[in-house]
């Protein structure tokens, strides 16, 4: 009893910090539903610079150009056949590798064109999905690769010499041409 | 015996809590520190579209957005239904994109200034007419460094 008695004496000289807790409690409950912890992801590109002239056209050969036409009805045309978008990735793969030598695919990984062309009424949503399947397309090439000279997954996480040297062994050439007039709203 | 344990237990402190509050500090500043207080009103509607091979962006400052969708219905009276940028809290053209590069531009230690990246958030039914529009004045103003915001696709 006079121990308890002494206990409360003494504590009374203090400011009471009790409280202390549920103040910052309530700041902590604040913070927490006003945070969106927001990871921006996305895929990332490099646009060619800008110039006033008109690019130089370069003649390439047909069997080293993977043309892709997207159209304002959001329909794929992939050297002139009509393609549906799940059939994308295998078939620019296909053309870029050209695992059997086939006289109408790619001479070699180095030589491959992939030119995307699209409508200025095609919709965004198709346009990144083809640049994905494309995109893809290399991403799953490189892996290959990596795992056949490093015997590692292919990542952004490798030393850059790997990478550097992976992807010139299969570079990424896509080229984008100005869209055409067609089907845009407004 | 049974004596001398009641009475050990009746002595015995309750849980000191006199370190809770600086527990409780900690979380706070933890959250506080991470904490990104959404800096602007969505004037538009976005939804990006799904992909899978998607790269994460690093780091925050050195990316600025450029949204671009539908006004939201509260504008729509006055901004009508065509798709629209929003750059920082404003309705913009795309004339204003250089300025406003050069706005954030301006924000960044001049030897990180090449690691600038502009995401493009984009509605997934906006068509491509303005998206192009957008490429092409980034590119005008030497901003190639760009990323098509997108959400990791489910099932795949």
């Amino acid at each position: 009893m006079l121990n308890n008695k002494k206990g409360s004496k003494k504590t009374s000289n203090e400011i009471n910090a009790g409280s202390m807790a549920d103040i910052a409690f309530l700041l902590l409950i604040f913070f927490l539903v006003t945070t969106t912890i927001e990871i921006d992801k996305g895929i990332l590109v490099r646009l060619p610079e800008w110039s006033e002239e008109p690019p130089e056209s370069i003649q390439l050969k047909d069997r080293n150009v993977f043309a892709v036409l997207v159209n304002a009805n959001n329909e794929l045309l992939v050297r002139n056949e009509l393609l549906d978008i799940s059939e994308l990735r295998e078939k620019a793969k296909d053309f870029i590798m050209n695992p059997r030598n086939e006289s109408n695919l790619s001479e070699s990984p180095k030589n491959a064109v992939i030119s995307l062309k699209n409508d200025r009424g095609t919709k965004y949503k198709t346009y990144i999905a083809v640049y994905n399947e494309l995109k893809g397309a290399y991403d799953e090439l490189w892996d290959e690769e990596c795992q056949r000279m490093y015997g590692v997954k292919y990542s952004d996480d490798l030393p850059i010499e790997m990478r550097r040297e992976v992807k010139n062994k299969i570079p990424m050439i896509l080229s984008e041409a100005e869209p055409t007039a067609f089907g845009d709203e407004g | 015996m049974s004596k001398f344990k009641k009475d050990g237990e009746k002595s015995s402190p309750a849980i000191n809590t006199a370190s809770l509050p600086d527990i409780i500090f900690m979380l706070l500043f933890f959250f506080m520190v991470v904490t990104v207080l959404r800096e602007s009103e969505r004037k538009v509607i976005v939804q990006v579209p799904t992909a899978t091979q998607l790269t994460k962006l690093e780091e925050k400052s050195l990316v600025n957005q450029i949204y671009v969708g539908r006004p939201v219905k509260k504008y729509q009276s006055v901004y009508g239904t065509q798709p629209r940028l929003q750059l920082g809290e404003r309705f913009a053209d795309v004339r204003d994109i250089p300025l406003f590069l050069e706005q954030h531009k301006i924000k960044v230690p001049e030897v990180q200034r090449a690691k600038i990246t502009s995401s493009l958030r984009v509605d997934g039914d906006v068509t491509m007419g303005i998206v192009s529009d957008v490429k092409t004045e980034l590119r005008k103003s030497n901003q190639l460094k760009l990323n098509y915001s997108a959400r990791p696709k489910e099932n795949r």
